[in-house]
């Protein structure tokens, strides 16, 4: 199988996390989109690894992966705090920094 | 290694502005105190430096030289010549008159309220605007001198917006407004000056080399240095906007007004008699020195532009209505006076404006600190809110009089000799810029006397009834001022052997000789 | 000897610092001091002056060099002192009157709490005038005018909680400073011309530079001048400066400073002798003010303002007599030095008068008081007949000289200028007559002062206020202020005489100014007779006017010439008009420019940054969601133009 399809692939799910994330106003949807875009991201990574006939992309991913659990770790906290103070998950309703 | 003059007499105050800061809040007097041992101290190196330093000798004296940021070529490099020992001490000698007549204008506004008003503060800020001035003196490195040049906006910021005039009109909330104003724009302004030499310091590291004065000047002298006229011009012009502003000349002058209206007359004093000149000695130290031929090519317009301020000064101190504005207009009709001096490249002019420096920094001490403890007793800057002070505090009165004849350059004292010294250096290089400046002769005897009748004379109004005479502290401020001025103006000769050879320097500098009197040419 | 010239400034300096600074231990001694100062200052005068007579002609200037006091390069100026022929004339008239002065002073200021403090000024004006005539170099001189000009302004502001005296002193000092100016561009003039502003230097090299150079010169001298000496245009200050007490008046605004702008021509004369359009002006001015002085003095009711408008008139004289060149220099000081003596003594006289009448100074209210201050009238008659130029006595002798030197100048302008003066010597003793005859002579109008009069409001709260009786007592006043007055008139009789017997002060002065006699178009005897037609019709239209019959006590409207004449022939008016009123307008309007237009760019920028900044906040709403798309925006942004430069 052609690997630029993978690329297809990746470009379509990075099309779809990215308006996801602009037009989504759940916190935990937009939060989605964005692991979506990441893995898009990892996606195209281990292809150009493939592709290429190295191993730098495959590394490069699995640094994506650790730096995304991390974000989940921090992001969902927030998020999870977020919802606790405003009884919302909407990103809109949190538009000013203290209440 | 002899023992570091210039760094002490620069580290002196400082050090004083950290000890006076560090004394407890309650022990308000004894802070006091110790801001003014410290100021002592620093005037009495000053004069050691003053009593060292020998006439005939090199250019520079009393010099220093280490590395500091060597990647940049950057070092710290102290010397004087006479232009620049002479305005030392002259901050050396103001610092102790400022500290003395601001000796209550920082007590916390209740006596026995614990809360704490910063009256440790205010004598550290000055202490440190004193070490700052002292070494921008002193300082032969260009960068050294830009970040000083700087730095001294700072402790003036404070002192003008944390520390206003308490005689104000209006409520609090409105004097508080209106000082805060007068800072922020003292401080934009000068920083926007400031900027744009930043911008003419790097061009001229870029262009030169080194940072250092006297490297810079040796390879222009040897030729080893050209610099294109167009660079030349642009650099020139950097560095003469930031010193216009502080200096400050038309139209660079209105945050003048507003922080001497605003701040207490010892900050007022401060601003004008000593920060203040560290833009015009920067004239005559780095446009000329470094720009010679830059210099030259701007002389017609900045000689128009002195003198616009010199008449548009006189002019609107003529139509002030309060006494401390007035007093700034004064001084801005008095720089435009000095860099007229400075710019109309002869002898006479130059030694002319130097004296100018220290004269004008002395009279209009007296004037403003008098007129400062004049406020405080009436509580007001109106001139209308006075009337016939002289009947009930003629020594008051009396001593305004003299820092009033000061400011009109009368004969006898010091201003006369360097008025004169600048109309005739004027005169002799552009005789129509001359006789222009001429004309503010008689416009400051229409400021002073307007004001000096509609204060001290007539019939006494009855918010003055009562007012007491200067106090002890107020005439140990008020006459020693007052003696060197009639000292300077008889006999100034211990000023001129000092300034001279400083001048020679400059005049060959920028390669230029004095005209010769028409009698002598034609022979 | 020659270092005795320093002690005769140092006295009276010394005793106005000692009387200023030295508080109010001294005011009990303090007049005492300043008088014997003043007095030692004459007697060193007096000692160097027979010195100097033991000497030839030639050898008696004296010279004492003090100090360098402002050495810069390229440019002397020393404190030196130069004593010849002239100056010494000036000392011994300075420090004579002077001293007089002083004890006059003693008793007419006793009532005054702040005596000491009017001694110390008076001591002050003594140095400086003296530093001014005896100064060998014109910047030394500048110092003395400016110092008189500060002596000036204390004294005739010396009662400053009245209003108009301290804008009377303001207004002399202001005028003043404008002719200061002209003698500062002189200075600057010479030092570009010459290399230097010392006498000898500059007067000897004349020749050498071209004549506009000295005409320059000399027309800013003469502005001086007619600041100093209230000539014609800057003469408005004098009548005002009639506001500080009496003595003052008689030494400093009639004996001695308002001379000085006579000394400055007369000792510029090779300055002038080689700019004959500059002496040109000098005569017009000297003749205008002449004829101005005397009208002015003829409609004046104040005693003191009719005696300063004839001051005016006489400096006129001088100044006409200088600017006639050799020919009139040795008169212009000779009638300087007689004036000196009449002037000062009328003026005596007339503070006399207003210490015997409550202070009152209108003639309408004076009036038969030959009987009352007998002391006063002989002396003040004497003075009276020595101006007006009575034979024999000191006016005569120095104003005829004067009209002789004004015919001599030959041609038209001779014939002019003769009859000018000629003129003028016929109003001199119109308005002289007139003073004579109104506070002397006639009925006792003072006895009907209980009925105030509505014409002199300003005049009358001034008595009210010191609570005093609406009726005087007038009386002689004490022995401090007759002897000066006695010693004043000898010399009013014959000092004109003494100098014109065997051309005693020709010979005296003539080694500084030379001398030439012209070529008089009539004989002495002939203007002689002439002038003394002048003095009879002068005096007869005084008598017939003022004398035959009662003065009112309001003043009538008079003529139009005589109205304008009361207002200073109408140069106040123009001065307020175009000067004080112009230069209020334009401050003001200088003051809006500088807070609109000027302060109006810097609080623009400012305004703009904050309307900019305003805008660009809206950009940061807070939503997250509209930063994520600038982001993406940026990005794709940043990439589209990345691929386009590598396309490209």
């Amino acid at each position: 199988m052609n690997p630029v399809n993978y690329l297809y692939l990746a470009a379509l799910l990075f099309t779809i996390g990215a308006a996801g994330v602009l037009i989504r106003r759940n916190a935990i949807v937009v939060f989605m989109c964005v692991e979506l875009m990441l893995n898009a991201c990892n996606l195209a990574f281990v292809t150009f690894s493939r592709m290429h006939g190295n191993l730098d992309g495959q590394i490069i991913a699995f640094f994506t992966m650790v730096v995304a659990a991390a974000e989940v770790v921090v992001g969902l906290a927030i998020i999870v705090s977020l919802f606790r103070s405003r009884h919302s998950a909407s990103v809109d309703d949190a538009s000013l920094m203290k209440l | 290694m002899s023992f570091p003059l210039l760094t002490a007499t620069a580290a002196l105050p400082a050090i004083g502005a950290v000890a006076t800061a560090a004394v407890p809040a309650a022990r308000r007097t004894a802070a006091k105190w110790l801001g003014l041992a410290f100021s002592l101290g620093t005037l009495v190196l000053a004069g050691i430096a003053l009593a060292r330093f020998e006439p005939g000798g090199d250019r520079f004296q009393l010099t220093e030289s280490h590395a500091w940021i060597k990647d940049f070529g950057v070092r710290y490099e102290l010397g004087v010549d006479g232009i620049g020992l002479a305005l030392m001490a002259l901050t050396a000698l103001l610092i102790p008159f400022v500290i003395l007549a601001g000796w209550h204008d920082a007590d916390p506004l209740e006596t026995n309220s614990s809360r704490w008003r910063p009256t440790q503060g205010f004598f550290a800020l000055i202490l440190m605007v004193e070490a700052m001035v002292i070494l921008s003196f002193e300082a032969t490195d260009v960068f050294l001198f830009y970040i000083l040049f700087e730095a001294m906006l700072i402790p003036m910021y404070f002192l003008i917006g944390g520390f206003g005039d308490r005689a104000h009109s209006g409520s609090d909330e409105n004097a508080a407004a209106q000082r805060s104003y007068a800072a922020v724009k003292f401080l934009l302004y000068n920083l926007v000056g400031g900027l744009i030499m930043l911008a003419a310091v790097i061009g001229l590291y870029v262009v030169a080399g080194s940072f250092s004065l006297s490297e810079i000047a040796e390879a222009r002298a040897n030729g080893s240095l050209s610099m294109a006229t167009g660079t030349e011009r642009w650099l020139f012009l950097g560095f003469f906007f930031a010193f216009a502003v502080k200096a400050p000349l038309w139209p660079l002058h209105t945050w003048l007004p507003n922080a001497m209206g605003e701040a207490t007359s010892p900050v007022a004093v401060l601003i004008t008699a000593v920060v203040d000149k560290v833009g015009t000695f920067a004239m005559l130290r780095f446009c000329l020195q470094l720009f010679p031929e830059a210099s030259k090519w701007a002389t017609p317009v900045i000689l128009v532009l002195a003198l616009i301020s010199i008449v548009y000064g006189a002019l609107l101190a003529v139509g002030q209505r309060d006494i401390k504005r007035l007093i700034a207009y004064a001084s801005i009709s008095h720089f435009g006076f000095i860099i007229l001096g400075i710019f109309a490249m002869t002898s006479q002019g130059q030694s002319g404006a130097t004296l100018y420096m220290v004269n004008h920094g002395i009279s209009t001490a007296a004037l403003m600190l008098v007129a400062g403890f004049l406020i405080t007793r009436r509580g007001s800057r109106l001139i209308s809110d006075y009337g016939g002070v002289q009947k009930v505090a003629p020594v008051l009165a009396g001593t305004f009089l003299i820092g009033g004849l000061a400011t009109l350059s009368l004969p006898g004292l010091a201003p006369f000799v360097s008025e004169f010294l600048v109309l005739v250096g004027a005169f002799a290089a552009y005789p129509a810029a001359g006789i222009v400046a001429t004309t503010g002769i008689v416009l400051a005897a229409i400021y002073v006397l307007v004001l000096y009748q509609r204060t001290m004379t007539g019939p006494v109004k009855a918010e003055v009834q009562g007012m007491a005479d200067l106090k002890a502290r107020e005439l140990v401020v008020v006459v020693p001022l007052i003696a060197l001025l009639l000292f300077l103006g008889v006999y100034p000769k211990p000023l001129t052997e000092i300034v001279n050879p400083a001048v020679q320097h400059t005049m060959s500098d920028v390669q230029k000789k004095d005209p010769q009197p028409e009698v002598e040419a034609a022979k | 000897m020659e270092n005795l010239i320093a002690l005769l400034v140092a006295a009276p300096l010394l005793g106005a610092a000692v009387l200023l600074c030295g508080g109010r231990r001294l005011d009990r001694a303090g007049h005492w001091l300043g008088t014997l100062l003043a007095a030692a200052s004459f007697v060193v005068a007096v000692v160097l002056f027979t010195d100097m007579l033991g000497k030839g002609a030639e050898d008696r200037a004296l010279h004492q060099k003090l100090f360098s006091w402002i050495p810069v390069e390229g440019f002397q100026a020393d404190v030196a002192f130069q004593l010849d022929q002239l100056s010494m004339t000036f000392v011994l008239l300075i420090t004579g009157v002077g001293t007089l002065i002083h004890i006059y002073s003693i008793g007419y200021m006793e009532h005054d709490e702040r005596r000491r403090r009017f001694f110390g000024y008076l001591n002050l004006f003594l140095a400086a005038m003296l530093i001014l005539v005896i100064a060998d170099n014109y910047l030394l001189l500048y110092v003395g005018w400016e110092g008189v000009g500060l002596a000036s302004y204390l004294l005739i502001g010396f009662w400053q909680h009245k209003p108009s005296a301290a804008t009377a002193a303001k207004k002399a000092f202001l005028v003043n400073r404008v002719g200061d100016m002209g003698l500062s561009i002189a200075i600057m003039l010479m030092f570009t011309t010459f290399g230097t502003f010392a006498y000898g230097p500059v007067l000897e090299a004349t020749g050498e530079t071209s004549e506009g150079k000295l005409t320059a010169i000399g027309l800013m001298l003469l502005l001086a001048a007619c600041g100093k000496s209230a000539q014609v245009p800057l003469q408005s200050w004098l009548g005002d400066a009639m506001e500080g007490p009496t003595p003052v008046s008689a030494l400093i605004h009639a004996a001695t400073m308002v001379t000085a702008g006579v000394y400055l021509i007369v000792r510029s004369g090779a300055i002038f002798n080689a700019a004959p359009d500059a002496q040109m002006v000098v005569v017009v001015v000297g003749a205008v003010t002449l004829i101005f002085g005397a009208i002015v003095g003829c409609a004046k009711d104040d005693i003191k303002k009719a005696l300063a408008g004839s001051t005016m008139s006489q400096i006129g004289y001088m100044i006409l007599a200088a600017g006639l060149g050799p020919i009139g220099y040795v008169f212009a000081i000779m009638h300087l030095v007689t004036h000196g003596f009449f002037k000062a003594g009328l003026f005596l006289g007339a503070g006399s008068v207003m210490h015997g009448m409550n202070d009152e100074v209108d003639m309408r209210k004076y009036g038969g008081l030959r009987k009352y201050m007998p002391v006063t009238f002989v002396t003040f008659g004497l003075g009276y007949l020595a101006i007006i130029g009575f034979p024999g006595l000191s006016g005569f002798f120095s104003k005829d000289k004067i009209i002789e030197a004004a015919f001599a100048k030959g041609g038209t302008e001779g014939w002019i200028l003769g009859s000018v003066a000629l003129l003028g010597a016929a109003i001199t003793a119109f308005y002289m007559t007139r003073v004579m005859l109104m506070t002397f002579f006639g009925e006792e109008r003072w006895r009907r002062t209980a009925t105030p009069s509505p014409d002199a409001p300003d005049v009358e709260p001034a008595a009210e206020t010191r609570g005093e009786h609406a009726e005087p007592h007038p009386h002689e006043s004490p022995k401090s202020m007759t002897i000066p007055m006695i010693v004043l008139a000898f010399g009013s009789v014959f000092a004109g005489g003494f100098f014109s017997i065997g051309d005693r002060f020709l010979h005296w002065l003539e080694p500084v100014t030379g001398h030439d006699h012209g070529d008089a178009p009539i004989g002495a005897s002939t203007v002689t007779a002439a002038t003394m037609v002048a003095l009879v019709i002068g005096v007869a239209i005084a008598w017939a006017m003022y004398g035959r019959k009662p003065v009112p006590v309001a003043a009538p409207r008079g003529s139009l010439l005589t109205r304008a004449a009361r207002r200073d022939l109408l140069q106040d008016d123009f001065n307020h008009v175009v000067l004080v009123r112009g230069g209020e307008h334009l401050t003001r309007s200088l003051v809006y420019v500088d807070h609109t237009l000027v302060d109006g760019v810097v609080n623009g920028t400012a305004a703009s940054m904050g309307g900019l900044s305003g805008r660009l906040r809206k950009l940061q709403n807070g939503y997250a969601r509209s930063y994520a798309v600038s982001m993406f925006g940026g990005t794709a942004v940043l990439i589209a133009a990345t691929l386009l430069m590598r396309a490209v």
